[in-house]
Order: structure tokens, then sequence, then C-alpha cells
């Protein structure tokens, strides 16, 4: 690290944290090695896989294709945003009971894109879950499982309506 | 709990053991993990396929001092990977046999600084012809490998081919082929080696098999046992792919360490992922077939060919695998399986899911619709004519003595799959429709475990102990990677004990902590592993009750009371089991003649297909597996393993080509090596039947590979039902559908009026 580069602020998950890095340094790097957040994964470093999936300003964002100084002001939140309190997010929940998790790698990312969905689509068909869900890939599940794990936690978000889908 | 009235554990949905940790970002998979002072590592590659090394430059323009620079000369022991033979370099040694070979490591404790040091390096080369595919292999006239490039061949034989000719109603020839494939795991391959004098060398990587990595380490680095140890890191995903190539890399990264003194971690980005390490063996295969009147299979005769790359590695085995699998679920009483793996300038070919099987599956399923198609008959009557049944014997005379269902399993599949119903309506609406449909399906079997006498040769070892916290403690070097080991062990441990779930963890998978329970491969985890932990387990409790006054039945208390008792008597409370192969099993090495396999997995497999004649793309609309696994452990982990093998088993037909171009991976990047997305899977419906096998843990047979075997040829049996076109080679992309559906257009008359 170099105390030569402007700080660079930014919100993750809820904390102001200032790193001095290059500007063009990859967010996903600066997560991971600035920040000690390595719940996000770097799978391809093109933006194909979507391992490096975060939240950015209310978008969900490939972490590898964003220059750090793009965050400056930003408010992120990574997979270990997710958890409040030691307690599961729905959608962690849902992953665990219908094994929309297997080897883990692609889970954070694909938690975040999932998390995004349903927070611009509470209530989502298959269809919708497809193509939210299209830019994370995910080698061992086949995706079934994940599609289950998504409408298992939508259904939780809304108690009021638990056979809604 | 339980979907069995009689197990608690065994057969519940718990939830995966290290889900959590998974699912919160703090699983530690390698390139998480930072050692004091630690140093980067990269490589300096072959760029050209075959050729002598004439000299090795180092830019003067960059201060070397800094770096740690290995190559041959630096390896302190025998400089060759060892697996099955040791033809392998660890670095290549004044010659080089395929592109991206590993030539040069250097090492730095900047990353940036380090990737510009490799690209500071040139190599010269002295040019050698290169051979790239199995033809110019077999005709041996440029020689890459051995005396004759030729990597392994098997001659199996039952019964008499060559006298069903004569008397056959019809013979019917095929030549099918299938192209190589890429594991994808989406964590590329890493290590972190740390090497001392005194302690020797630890490694910490992504990895499959730790056993195997510790052989090479003790060879490349000379070290007696005590000085070796490797740690598998939490490991996303691996498919095979992480069988043999991370042994190469431990030992790249632990010789880096070695040269600076410092921890190295080596973590390869995609494009060399994709570019240097092993992927599924092309294939070749001819069938000739003689069938009587009545559609039933006379004799079988098959020459099969793979593509093995530049090293021997794992082609013998898939090979084997291969041969065993070439003439499908089907009774027959004259088979011949010739097959040969050649030897290329290609990067190694090496373990992929189903390891040869789904190459071999692809040829016999698809011929199967073939020769449906050139005798009349239909496809599922001929399978059913020719299927095997209890008492049958197979391909090596293995008498079929566990129940054999696959009537069952099919009449399932047809059912679900409305099969009979779509065939019809797709006959009638294809005739004005722009999107064809089609509905094909295969039929097969997969092997559990290693073939033949490899069980007993490997001479597996594993157990259970329990600590003082109390904690029981599953001791086994088999790893987890995605399909579910730490979950389905520790279910079986704490079945067969009689403790909860929650008490059960798994010993780190360490080999100064593990013992050699053989490698994580071959579907043989759950059936064999995992039998052994129920022996050891049920050996525990006889111990307890023998020595330590345990009550029988027991509560868990009285379990864990009568665990600290023993332990005050005898120091330390573990037991271990050693494979025992089942009763009667009798495999001929040289004639490959006998049980190939303690126990089959069986599986019909429909896939229902659109083809769109404007854009030539093929989806997949429904995909539907039936299959008899033996007893299923856990109903979620077990389905998510069927889903995923077929979502690859898509890929493989589909979607993923491996472009070379003079011998070097040229589409090596996620954005043009394309695998199915969430938007491209189909519904994917998925049936057990169960029928418990005596020999494996609580009933289990293996499950990991047996999904990658069927929707290749089912997907192209119902392009086939769909187009009215039969397509023999895999991946069948849109532009190969468009020259052959194109060029079989009628040729309309231009209009003149």
């Amino acid at each position: 690290m170099n105390a030569s580069w402007p700080a660079i602020r930014f919100t993750v998950n809820g904390e102001l944290r200032a790193v001095s890095v290059p500007p063009m340094k990859r967010l996903l790097d600066v997560l991971r090695e600035d920040l000690h957040l390595t719940g996000t994964k770097e799978g391809c470093g093109e933006g194909e896989c979507g391992s490096c999936s975060v939240r950015m300003n209310g978008d969900l964002v490939n972490s590898c294709l964003v220059p750090v100084l793009q965050a400056e002001g930003a408010i992120v939140q990574t997979v270990e945003g997710l958890a409040t309190k030691g307690v599961l997010h729905p959608l962690q929940e849902a992953f665990l009971n219908c094994g929309g998790a297997q080897c883990g790698i692609c889970t954070p990312g694909m938690l975040m894109a999932a998390a995004q969905l349903l927070e611009q689509t509470p209530h989502p068909t298959l269809a919708e879950i497809r193509e939210g869900l299209a830019g994370n890939l995910c080698r061992c599940t086949g995706f079934m499982r994940i599609f289950e794990s998504v409408l298992a936690a939508a259904t939780q978000a809304e108690p009021e309506q638990p056979h809604a889908r | 709990m339980s979907t069995n009235p009689t197990t608690r554990i065994v057969g519940a949905a718990v939830p995966r053991k290290e889900g959590v940790d998974k699912l919160l970002g703090r699983a530690r998979y390698v390139d998480d993990i930072e050692r004091e002072g630690m140093w980067y590592g990269a490589t300096v590659r072959s760029t050209i396929p075959r050729g002598r090394i004439r000299s090795i430059a180092f830019d003067p323009n960059i201060d070397w001092s800094e770096f740690a620079v290995v190559t041959a000369a630096d390896v302190p022991g025998k400089n060759r990977i060892q697996l099955i033979l040791d033809d392998q370099p660890c670095l290549a040694d004044g010659q080089v046999n395929h592109c991206d070979e590993a030539i040069v490591l250097v090492a730095h404790p900047s990353k940036t600084r380090v990737r510009d040091a490799v690209s500071a390096v040139t190599v010269e080369y002295d040019p050698l012809p290169p051979v790239f595919s199995i033809e110019e292999s077999e005709q041996q006239e440029t020689i890459v490998w051995g005396e004759d490039n030729l990597l392994k061949s098997f001659l199996l034989e039952k019964g008499d081919v060559d006298s069903a000719w004569a008397t056959a109603a019809h013979i019917v020839e095929g030549e099918y082929r299938t192209g190589a494939q890429e594991h994808l795991y989406i964590e590329n391959n890493g290590m972190i080696a740390e090497w001392s004098a005194d302690r020797g060398i630890t490694v910490w990587g992504s990895l499959q098999c730790p056993y195997y990595v510790y052989k090479s380490l003790l060879s490349v680095f000379a070290l007696p046992e005590e000085k070796v140890r490797v740690v598998q890191t939490e490991t996303g995903g691996a498919f095979g792919g992480k069988e043999d190539y991370p042994s190469t890399l431990a030992c790249h990264a632990g010789l880096l360490s070695m040269k600076c003194g410092h921890p190295v971690k080596m973590v390869y980005d995609r494009m060399e992922d994709l570019a240097a390490t092993t992927k599924r063996h092309p294939s070749r295969v001819r069938h000739r077939t003689a069938l009587d009147s009545n559609g039933r299979l006379l004799a079988i005769d098959i020459d099969l060919a793979t593509d093995g790359g530049a090293y021997a590695t794992l082609s013998s085995t898939v090979l084997s695998r291969a041969t065993l699998h070439a003439s499908g679920p089907y009774s027959c009483a004259n088979i011949r399986i010739r097959s040969r793996s050649w030897a290329t300038n290609s990067v190694p070919y090496g373990a992929f899911r189903g390891f040869g099987a789904p190459q071999a599956i692809f040829a016999v399923e698809r011929h199967m619709d073939e020769i449906a198609a050139a005798i009349g008959f239909d496809p599922i009557e001929l399978r059913r004519r020719n299927f095997l049944h209890d008492g049958d014997t197979n391909a090596t005379e293995q008498v079929m003595r566990e129940p054999v269902i696959l009537d069952r399993l099919l009449d399932r599949a047809l059912s679900e799959s409305d099969y009979h119903a779509k065939r019809a309506r797709y006959a009638r609406d294809n005739a004005v429709s722009p999107v064809k449909r089609g509905i094909g399906i295969s039929a097969y079997y997969h092997g559990s475990g290693f073939t033949g006498s490899g069980e007993r040769i490997l001479n597996s070892l594993a157990g259970v102990d329990v600590t003082p916290e109390p904690r029981v403690r599953v001791l086994v070097s088999n790893t987890e990677f995605g399909q579910g080991t730490n979950t389905v062990l520790t279910q079986i441990a704490s079945e067969a004990l009689g403790v909860s779930y929650d008490d059960l963890t798994m010993a780190p998978p360490d080999t100064g902590a593990v013992p050699n329970s053989g490698p994580t491969v071959a579907s043989r985890t759950v059936m064999v592993v995992g039998r052994l932990i129920e022996r050891a387990s049920s050996q525990l409790i006889a111990m307890l009750r023998e020595h330590a006054g345990l009550p029988a039945p027991h509560t868990r208390e009285e379990f864990f009371a009568a665990c600290e008792r023993y332990r005050a008597a005898h120091g330390k409370v573990e037991s271990l089991c050693r494979y025992e192969a089942p009763p009667g099993i009798f495999w001929d090495d040289q004639k490959y003649r006998g049980e190939a396999y303690p126990a089959y997995a069986w599986a019909i497999h429909v896939a229902q297909v659109a083809v769109d004649s404007v854009t030539y793309s093929t989806e997949v609309e429904g995909f539907w597996a039936v299959q008899e696994i033996g007893r299923v452990l856990h109903p979620v982990l077990a389905a998510g393993q069927i889903e995923g093998g077929i979502a690859q088993g898509i890929g493989y037909a589909l979607y993923e080509k491996v472009v070379s171009e003079n011998g070097h991976m040229a589409n090596n990047q996620m954005t043009n090596y394309i695998m199915p997305t969430a938007e491209d899977v189909p519904p994917i419906h998925v049936f057990f039947e169960e029928i418990p096998f005596r020999h494996g843990g609580y009933g289990a047979k293996g499950i990991g590979e047996l999904p990658h075997d069927g929707p290749a040829p089912a997907i192209v049996n119902a392009i086939r039902d769909a187009t009215g076109v039969s397509f023999n080679s895999i991946p069948l992309l849109p532009e190969d559908l468009f020259v052959r559906l194109c060029a079989l257009l009628p040729v309309e008359e231009p209009a003149i009026q």
C-alpha cells in the first residue's frame, strides 16, 4: 500500500471505509486485499461469471470490472453484509435448506444477485429468477436448487401470504 | 426427518456440514489465505507444442536478484510427477511436448512484479513436428511418446464376434466423436507452499486427492514421509479437474518456496487455468453391430480411441472405464472392444466426471438410435429387447447379481416425460412448424468405485475418533468440493454411533491428521469410504460395549460417557477400518474379465428439445432423469448431484467447445468457452428408485459421475427425432446444425417467368 495515493472513501456493509490505493485498482482486490472481505470471489476476471458480484448504490456490479475510484462515496454491500447479528438472511437460510450452495465459490455472488433481484422484484416468477441470475455462473448445481432457494426466500419474506407462490 | 423409517439421520436432508460458512462468505478457499511474508509465484510456459529448448534468456533490464527463479535444474529429487506412470516432468527439461508446459517459475513479494517478470523471460526452441489428432498419432509417422505413441490399449473379448456376422439379419455401423471439455470449476487451481529445512514442505490448496499430491512431493523433493504435509483448503469445484493437476502446482509452489525461503502462493487466473490444465479426453468410437430379425443383439464390435495428450497422466484408467462402459447396459453373447489411447502434443487430458464413460456412452446410445432407424424399430423397443437383466452377463462376463431394474426405470421415465404422446405430437406438428421438436432417451449404467482390482490395491483406511470436547470426528482423506462428502460421511457416522448429526465433525483434510482413505474420485466416496465409516463406527460401538460398559441400546449421553471411560483406560478413542472387497469378487487384469465394479448405478435420461430452423439453435426444453443408485443418503444433495451433472452434460452436448490453435487453447476465456447459464438449463426432473446395496455405506452406490453420462446421447437422439438427421459428433453447435441441415435442403428451382 502506498500512502501517497489519495484516500478513496466509501461505505461497505454499513461502515465508512477509506483506502489509499491506486485509483484503478479493482474494487474486487480492494475488498479482498485491503479490507480483508474475502467472501467476494474472483472466477474469471472479465465480468462473465459473476462470482465477484457486489451491490453498489443499488446496482449489481461485477467488482472485477469496477476501478475503485468509481466507488468513491458509494454504498457497497458484500456477502459479509447480508446476515445481521449472526442471523442468516432469508436467502442464506433458503440456500442452506434447499441445497442452493454446493462448492460455495459462486455462492456469495449468487446471493448478491438474488438479493438484488428480490429487492427489485419481491415476487419473481421463475422466468424472472432465471433472467436475474443469468450473469452468475454455477457449475455445480445446474441452477435448479438455486431457483428453488430464491423462490423459498421470496415466499418467506412475505409472511402474510406464505403460500402465495 | 429421514425419508426412511429405519434410520434417523441417513436419508434426511440435514444442512450441509460446511454450508453456513459458505453462505456467510467465511469459508476459506486457497486464495483467501495469506501467510506471513508470503511471496507470489508465476509460470513461464512453452509457446510451441513440441520442440527442444535451445536457450532461456532473462531480460537484463530486470533486477533478477529480487526474484526467486526456478528451472528443472533446481529440482532436488526426481523431476517427475508421480501418477500411474512418471513420464510427466514437473518442469520441462530440455524439451517441451505441449503448449503451455511449465518451463520456468518465478516468485516475488509483489503480485504485479511477478507478472512482469514472466514476460521478461524468453525461451528459444528448435521446433519438432507436432501431432494433434488421434488420426495423426495412430499413423505413427511422427512418434511423440514412447516407441509408438500408444499410451495404453485394451482388448476385451467375450464369445466369438467374428462368427456372428454371417448369420446376422442386420449389420449396422457407425462412428461417433466427442470433443474435449473443460471442467470450468469456478475456483481456478491454486496452492500455497511453505518450505523449511526443519519441517520440510507443507502445501495448502484446492485439490481432490491429498495423498496424490503427497506422493509427488515426496519424490520431487526427495523427502522422508514425515517432512511432507498436504492440506486441502475449501475447494470451489473440481469435477475431476483437481485430481492430478494439483500435484504439479504443489511441486511448483514448493520449489519456489524452497528457493526464496518464504511461503509462496500460486493461484492461476482463468486464462492460465484454461490453457494449461487438463480437460476431458476427446474420443472416436466405431461400432459394428449384428442383430437378428427380432432386433436382438448378436455381436458388438467396438473400436474406441481417445486422445490422451502429451503425457500419460490418467489416460490408461480413463480408457479402462471407457472400455468397460462401451457396450452399454445390454446383453449380448459376443462382444469385442478394442481400445487405444494415443499421445498427441495437446495439453494432457485428464479426469473429468464420468472418466471415459460419457464418451463411450455417447457412442453406444447414439448408435442404438441409429440401429433402430436402420432396421425400422422403435428405439425404446430395441433397448428393451436387449437390456441386461438379473443373472445376465455384461461385456466382462460379470454376472448381474444385484437386481437390475432397467425396465422399471424406463417405464417411469417414459411416463413422467409423457414420451409417447409427445413423440407422436411432434411428428405431426414438425411438418408445419419452423421450430422442430423432438424427444430422445439414453439408457446406461455407471460402475461405482475403482475398476477391477483397483479398490483392493488402494487398500483404503478410514475411521472415526472421539475428542474430549466431546466431538466425533470422521477420519478420511476424502475431500469436500461441493458434492457433500462432509455431510454424507458425518450422517453415516452419527447414524451408526447413535449420536446427533451436530456431534459430528470432519477431521481436517490434512495428510498429517488423517489416514489414506484413497482419492475422492470414481464415485467411490459414499459407497466405499462410507461403508468403511459405517464399519468403523460399528466397531467403535462394539469396543465401547466390551471395554467401557456402554449399554445396549444406548443414549447419546451414555455414548460419550463410555468414550471418556475408554479414554481414561486406553488414552484415545479411535476406530479405523481397512477396505475389504465384497466376497466372490474376481477380476482378471490381463483378460479384462470378471467383476469390473462391485456395483452399478443405472439411469434412464429423457431429453426434450426444440430446434429452431431459422437460427439453428437447440433449446433443451425439459429433462427427466430416473435412476437407481442404491440407497439415497441425502435426498437434496443427491438430487443436486444429478441436476448439476445433467447441466454439465447439456453443456457437453450443445455448448462447450475447446478450440485449439497449434495446440494452444484459443478460447481460454469464459467469454468464449460457453457453459449453460441459468437461462439455458431446462426444468430437470429427478426421480430415484432405491435398492440398497449391501456393500455400500448404508446401502449407497456411486452417484457423482452417473448424471454426466446420459445427457449428450439423449439430447442428440432428440435432435435426430426433431430433424430426422443423424448427428454423430459433439459438441453440436448451431453452426454444425446449419451446415448439415442446409446441405440437406432441397435446392429450389430459380423462379423463371
